[in-house]
């Protein structure tokens, strides 16, 4: 199976959960006094799931024929991932999840200066000279900017401070 | 009319207020640039300072400086780095980076910044002849109208999709309106499809969205394949293509003439604002193209840079005639304007024009001056803004995934909603690779609570779905919707009956 046809499956069982959301246990839990009401919390879901599932369907039959792929030159080679720095983005991945983590606890001037030196060395940047002053003023502008020019908090500090 | 306007002069080009305009347009255009931080988050944050300066003319003159800054700014992130900040600039995104990668971000911002100055401009002749008679048209398009318009809307994802393409575009336009139920809707006051995570509960954020369609793939796609950073910006030829030929300058020329009313007449409508003029004016100017110029659109065409990049800053204009001559704010932003033209003690609505003429007048004159200062600060900033590229790719890319986060972390202060938008980000690259379009999604997540709202009031006015056949206009745009939908199937069919091959589209 390519994996056009996958996600369209998978878009299918999407809408019939999402389905069986809207037509079984939101309708159980409709109140009494909105029972009788013309529009309904789920009256839209409802129609979503069925042309979904529907639309869903005709992707999984249509695709694979190759009409109008519309790939790019340069696009990705699905079949061949392994020709691409695969292991870069996936640690990069792993480091803004680490960033969302630690936003709240570390501060926002640590985390930012981290993610950006880790990024570049991930990337393969090794002149540290350079790296670590640049991340750590713009770590600190951004910060300024968005905390004491524009007024909207970031908490900076880490939890002991 | 004439006393008005030479009030509105008078006022407007007083040395403070031309400061004003100098000072909002420039502040609106770097804030701008920042993602997640749209031209309504950019206008309340200063209403403080607005209301400070106590003379509502000046405040009101600041605010619409920043306003079209801020548009501006918008359009730059959605074209350097394919990360729209703001609904509005989605559709810019989609000529605009393609346009950048080949090397020519300059030209690219420099038609960004003549079409919104063109569609500013001719929004606000517009504005000033018409505003009073269009606000008892607009008065005349009711919710089953509005619902229709939006199914409109949503159908003219044809334009992003070629023959073969339509199924997988109605596909994720669904699935971007599933995402827009996620959470407490206006309407009713119970949670839906949140699974109980409480992070949930105010829905999944448009920025967050957006990143995650579109500025994170595209960086990921950096990552993987190093090749394709080499190809764009690479230094001379960003600056040297900055200069528009006169073939391409053709080109536009009927594209900005046509956007600019089109645009200009979708935002005096309240409710349907800057977003649905860009996506509509994209969509029309596609197909209205032929052949070659038609297979262009998505891949670096001028036209289908300057098309949204019109419609959007015209319908900005347009949304003044409600807000201006009925209270009534079109749009988040004119709302907010609202909010700091009460504060100033000034009352929008049919009584404006006769109580407070100077006003009225020095907020149009005020498009005017805010659209030529915003082209001659920035035609000679734009080298610079388009140097941004060239900074070495290590920098660059955490930088943008950087960017990105900061995004959707400002505008709801939620670490969780960074985690939401790595989680989709991937869904996203996936989707991307096996072909699927990303931009209907996030059409399909705008329009969607637009589309439910106006789809409510009209079913609780009619008491069911009569409405849709017994309205005319209704019914017409129905009926327009579904062409839009099984056109590009049926020309296909056709086009291969004759062997034609030209009729493909892309």
């Amino acid at each position: 199976m390519t994996l056009e046809r996958a996600i369209a499956l998978v878009f299918v069982v999407v809408c019939v959960v999402y389905g069986y959301t809207a037509f079984v246990v939101m309708e159980a839990s409709l109140l009494p006094f909105e029972r009788n009401m013309t529009f309904l919390p789920n009256v839209l879901p409802k129609w979503l799931s069925i042309i979904g599932a529907l639309v869903g369907l005709a992707v999984m039959v249509q695709s694979g024929a190759g009409v109008g792929n519309g790939a790019d030159v340069d696009d990705i080679d699905v079949g061949n991932l392994r020709q691409y720095k695969l292991g870069q983005a996936v640690t990069l991945l792993a480091l803004m999840v680490a960033y969302a983590l630690l936003l709240r606890p570390v501060g926002f001037v640590a985390t930012t200066t981290l993610f950006l030196i880790l990024g570049a060395v991930i990337l393969g940047e090794r002149r540290y000279v350079l790296l670590v002053p640049v991340s750590v003023l713009a770590a600190f502008l951004i910060w300024y900017l968005v905390q004491e020019v524009l007024g909207i908090f970031l908490r900076p500090w880490p939890w002991f401070l | 009319m004439v006393e008005g306007l030479l009030a509105g002069l008078s006022t407007a080009f007083t040395f403070q207020n031309l400061l004003m305009v100098v000072g909002g347009c420039l502040i609106g255009t770097f804030i701008g640039m920042l993602p997640g931080l749209g031209p309504m988050s950019i206008i309340a944050i200063m209403i403080p300072i607005a209301i400070q300066i106590g003379d509502p003319a000046a405040a009101l003159i600041l605010l619409a400086g920043v306003y079209y800054g801020a548009i501006f700014g918008g359009s730059t992130s959605s074209i350097l780095i394919n990360a729209p900040g703001v609904a509005g600039t989605v559709a810019t995104a989609f000529d605009g980076y393609p346009m950048a990668r080949q090397g020519q971000a300059g030209k690219a911002l420099t038609i960004a910044a003549i079409a919104s100055f063109s569609g500013g401009t001719v929004g606000a002749i517009l504005l000033m002849g018409f505003a009073p008679g269009l606000a008892t048209v607009a008065l005349l398009f009711h919710s089953a109208e509005y619902f229709a318009l939006m199914v409109v809307g949503l159908a003219a994802i044809a334009a992003f999709a070629g023959s073969g393409q339509v199924a997988k575009a109605l596909m994720m336009t669904v699935l971007g309106v599933m995402l827009a139920t996620v959470g407490e809707s206006a309407l009713f006051n119970a949670p839906r499809f949140t699974f109980g995570i409480q992070d949930l509960q105010s829905g999944i954020s448009f920025i967050t969205l957006a990143m995650a369609l579109f500025a994170l793939p595209e960086a990921l796609y950096l990552v993987l394949n190093p090749k394709r950073s080499e190809r764009g910006g690479n230094g001379e030829s960003t600056i040297a293509n900055l200069r528009i030929t006169r073939q391409e300058a053709k080109e536009i020329a009927p594209v900005i003439g046509r956007q600019s009313l089109q645009g200009f007449f979708i935002g005096v409508m309240p409710g349907a604002g800057a977003t649905i003029a860009s996506f509509l004016g994209y969509a029309v100017e596609r197909n209205i193209a032929k052949g070659e110029d038609q297979a262009k659109f998505g891949k670096g065409s001028v036209k289908g840079l300057a098309a949204p990049e019109t419609a959007n800053n015209a319908a900005c204009t347009g949304s003044f005639v409600p807000l201006l001559t009925l209270g009534i704010p079109g749009s988040g932003t004119t709302a907010i304007l609202l909010g700091a033209l009460i504060a100033l003690n000034v009352a929008p609505g049919p009584r404006l024009m006769v109580d407070n003429p100077s006003i009225f007048w020095a907020v149009i004159i005020s498009m005017y001056i805010g659209n030529v200062v915003l082209l001659i600060l920035n035609l000679p900033l734009i080298p610079y803004i388009a140097k941004l590229l060239e900074i070495p790719r290590n920098y660059l890319i955490p930088f943008i995934l950087f960017f990105t986060m900061m995004g959707s972390y400002i505008g709801q202060n939620n670490a969780t909603e960074l985690l939401l938008l790595t989680g989709m980000g991937i869904v996203a690259t996936i989707m991307r690779m096996a072909g699927y379009p990303l931009a209907p999604m996030l059409i399909g997540f705008i329009l969607g609570p637009l589309l439910e709202d106006n789809f409510a009031r009209a079913m609780n006015l009619t008491d069911g779905i009569s409405f849709m056949w017994e309205r005319p206009m209704t019914a017409s745009l129905l009926v327009a919707a579904l062409l839009l939908i099984f056109l590009p199937s049926i020309r296909a069919g056709l086009g291969q009956l004759k062997g034609d091959e030209a009729a493909q589209g892309d």
